[in-house]
């Protein structure tokens, strides 16, 4: 079986504790192959839970058997899983090469000042994460910036202000 | 029920042919629309979306067929389109621009000049494909259906030979023919190392055991290039169809393909690529009546650069930590699961089928006498042509960067180009016709690598580069070996100290030693590697290491530790504006007094430059 990214979506904030370990519950199951497919199933983790706490670790290790230290020096090797929830909206800076180049790190020091956290830390009110990624394909663009699935591209530190801007204006529509 | 037909034979495949090209017949044009990386960020769909609505309110749906095809290659001018069968190329485009297009273009067959393509360095419009520089010294092999091809279409995939290699190998030739074939083409891997393909297959369909596996490597760790997914993306069924005829050659039954978590919309298609080949029995059992049964599986990565080496990437399949381990024994000899395996860049993978369906001939007929047929680069940093390009291997680097690259933005000169990311170098001005095929690379000191290519000019101080490439590696270091443990982070801090102005002449042989040993020592491919980025800086632009320890100067000003900011007194106006927005209180002066800087006060910020209305601050 293959894993089916919609599926995982996070839908923390509309589902209860109970509904998510149910959903969780039927995607272990599908899976026969159960070590060679533990990442697989981190990634629905992840996504069902929003991150994989130490407590949901352990009931991965019950569910399919594999060690619970197998289970955490997987979801801790991987940068993709995190054992802490994140913020409601995750921004991130392409620190890839050819943004890197046209001024990513300005961006990257821009946000931080805007928001007053660093790269990794969520806001006090839970709204933002500030994280940097690798090139995400679009280094014609160079350098962009996205606020979950929206693309910025071409930004600078005016541009930074702006988006944030109106990041505010639609919170309170 | 599905109307896909059941592929049985060649002969079934060219009816699948036949019948899309008469259905494309009716059609009096055909709209690409590129759904390549660059152009959904760019929002093609809303682009396409406006496109099917006016074609619909001038009543020509008929006549109009719309497609999303794969990356065109020109990513800084998206979203972008292409209407065939008169390759009429329409760029920057927003929804507001269609309906005016489709008017003049599609109703009344007049061309709309002032949407097509404009070339920077000829300052002038080129409106067709074939006439536009970017493209004309292009060969296309592995990107041959990115940009002129509905992705989502298995027919269309057919149409243009598609699946016939892979019919051709298992119905036509033996294994050993197969093998001999791709050795003969002199197809080197694509993912970095550049090993002989057909080699590798051969250890692969010489190694004991009933149960074989071949793994595509879509984990594309160079930060700064985007090949593999864009040929997944546009093109999913070469690798589906490579995989095959890989697998049929070394006798494995089971394929993977590894791709990275941050590519979604590549696990998306390749995934509904593989369910429509299913579908027509090109996957699964007893393939083209020949006997021979093959299927993929999907993995996922999670996100680590190691996980592109293959020994760590088969412990990344298997479920656990991505950590590499000593070779000996090769994958091919013990890989997934114990079994012997065969791991294939996607890049190589698309090569394969026309190798196979053309003949080794035609396709050593591109490249050097030691690099065979074309590569796929990345180009990106500063240059007017971003985006996807193949060139036949050994062009001269200043044709890939001032012909199809179209020269650096501003007039500005060129510096250097980085080639191979993290495992890579930098090759400057002096080296600008160099032919770039693996061993003129590799003599240089940089490497042909994964194709990223990131050119720079002269406002890139390549201390910070290397220290960029450095914080990376240190970043990925799994950990595992001490030598890159330990050696990747005591690099990354001599290069902060350097960049901070703290270092000193000693620091650079420090740096230049470990740089030394940790190549020598290191584990696998990424420590072993990790220092090339410091090493080709050095060789090039010692003298600008130099300056930053000896002089504590940065020429750029990128490093902002060795920034110094100045007031010209004689271009300042005395606004005060400067002095106003000075976080630190760092600038004094007034109408009668010059403005001035404390160096003691300053905290480089660099706010003054940015508000002064005249230019009047100077950096160094
Ligand atoms: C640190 C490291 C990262 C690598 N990353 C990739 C990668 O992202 N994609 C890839 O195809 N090969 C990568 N390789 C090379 C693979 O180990 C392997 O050589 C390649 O996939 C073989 O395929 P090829 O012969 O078709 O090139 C990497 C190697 C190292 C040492
Ligand atoms: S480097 Fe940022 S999108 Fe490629």
């Amino acid at each position: 079986m293959n894993i089916e990214l919609d599926a995982s979506k996070c839908c923390c904030a509309q589902e209860k504790d109970e509904q998510k370990y149910k959903r969780f519950d039927s995607v272990i199951s599908g899976y026969k192959d159960k070590e060679g497919n533990l990442i697989q199933i981190l990634h629905y983790a992840q996504g069902i839970f929003g991150c994989i706490s130490p407590e949901l670790q352990e009931y991965i290790a019950e569910k399919t058997g594999i060690p619970v230290s197998k289970v955490h020096g997987v979801v801790t090797f991987y940068a993709h899983f995190s054992t802490e929830p994140k913020g409601e909206h995750i921004i991130k800076v392409c620190m890839g090469t050819a943004c890197f180049v046209l001024g990513a790190k300005d961006i990257v020091d821009a946000l931080s000042d805007k928001l007053g956290i660093g790269v990794g830390e969520t806001t006090k009110d839970g709204k933002y994460t500030l994280e940097v990624t690798r090139c995400i394909g679009a280094c014609g663009l160079a350098p962009v910036m996205t606020i979950d699935d929206v693309v910025y591209q071409q930004v600078d530190k005016k541009k930074v202000e702006q988006i944030l801007n109106n990041e505010e204006v639609k919170e309170h529509e | 029920m599905s109307d896909k037909v059941f592929i049985k034979s060649a002969d079934d495949l060219e009816l699948v042919k036949d019948a899309f090209l008469k259905r494309l017949h009716n059609y009096k044009y055909r709209v690409l629309v590129c759904s390549g990386g660059g152009c959904v960020s760019a929002n093609c769909h809303a682009v396409k979306n406006a496109l099917l609505q006016a074609i619909k309110d001038n009543g020509i749906e008929d006549q109009v067929l719309v497609s999303e095809t794969g990356c065109i290659g020109t990513c800084n001018l998206g979203p972008v389109m292409a209407v065939m069968p008169e390759e009429v190329f329409y760029t920057k485009l927003t929804p507001a621009d269609i309906p005016a297009i489709v008017k003049s273009h599609l109703v009344d067959g007049n061309i709309c000049q002032e949407n097509t393509y404009y070339d920077i360095a000829l300052q002038k419009r080129v409106s067709r494909l074939k006439d536009i520089e970017f493209f004309k010294n292009q060969v296309k092999i592995a990107l041959r259906n990115c940009g002129s091809i509905d992705y989502s279409s298995i027919e269309e995939y057919i149409a243009n030979d598609g699946y016939m290699a892979a019919a051709k190998a298992l119905g036509e030739m033996t294994r050993q023919q197969v093998i001999e074939e791709v050795t003969n083409s002199g197809l080197r891997g694509r993912g970095g190392a550049g090993f002989p393909t057909g080699i590798k297959w051969k250890a692969g369909y010489e190694a004991d055991g009933d149960e074989k596996y071949i793994v595509c490597n879509a984990d594309e760790g160079d930060p700064g290039a985007f090949m593999d997914r864009s040929i997944i993306e546009g093109d999913p069924h070469s690798i589906i169809e490579g995989l095959m005829i890989g697998a049929y050659a070394i006798g494995a039954k089971k394929g993977f393909a590894y791709i990275r978590a941050e590519y979604p919309l590549a696990i998306e298609r390749f995934n509904a690529a593989l369910a429509q080949a299913r579908e027509m029995g090109i996957l699964g059992e007893n393939i083209f009546s020949s006997g021979f049964n093959f299927d993929i599986e999907v993995r996922i990565g999670a996100g680590a650069f190691v996980c592109g080496e293959e020994t760590a990437l088969m412990a990344s399949v298997e479920g656990g930590r991505g950590e590499p381990r000593q070779k000996p024994p090769f994958p091919f000899q013990k890989g997934l699961l114990g079994k012997p395996t065969i791991i294939n860049n996607v890049e190589t993978l698309a090569n394969i089928p026309p190798i196979i369906f053309k003949g080794s001939q035609w396709y050593a007929g591109f490249g050097t006498e030691k690099s065979k047929g074309t590569k796929v680069f990345a180009l990106a940093g500063d240059i007017n042509n971003t985006g996807l390009v193949e060139v036949p291997i050994g062009m001269p680097l200043r044709d890939i960067v001032y012909g199809i690259g179209g020269g650096i933005p501003g007039g500005r000169e060129y510096k250097a180009a980085q080639i191979g990311g993290p495992s890579g170098g930098c090759i400057p001005k002096e080296h600008l016709d160099t032919p770039v095929d693996y061993d003129s690379l590799t003599k240089l000191g940089a490497i042909m690598g994964s194709g990223g290519l990131i050119i720079m000019d002269e406002d890139k101080c390549m201390v910070d580069v290397a220290k960029y490439f450095m914080d990376f590696v240190q970043n990925e270091s799994c950990g595992k070996c001490i030598p890159c443990r330990l050696g990747t982070k005591r690099m990354k801090q001599i290069l902060e100290k350097i960049t901070d102005g703290k270092g000193t002449p000693e620091d650079i042989d420090e740096l230049e030693a470990i740089a030394r040993d940790v190549t020598a020592t290191a584990l696998c491919g990424l420590g072993q590697t990790a220092s090339n980025p410091i090493l080709s800086t050095l060789r090039s632009f010692r003298n600008e290491y130099e300056e930053h320890v000896t002089d504590k100067k940065c020429a750029t000003g990128k490093c902002k530790e060795l920034v110094s900011y100045r007031v010209l007194a004689e271009i300042c106006k005395k606004c005060g504006l400067c002095a106003k927005n000075c976080p630190a209180t760092a600038i004094t002066g007034s109408k009668e007094e010059p403005y001035e800087i404390d160096e003691s006060k300053c905290i480089k910020c660099g706010i003054c430059l940015e508000k002064c209305p005249f230019e009047a601050i100077s950096t160094n």
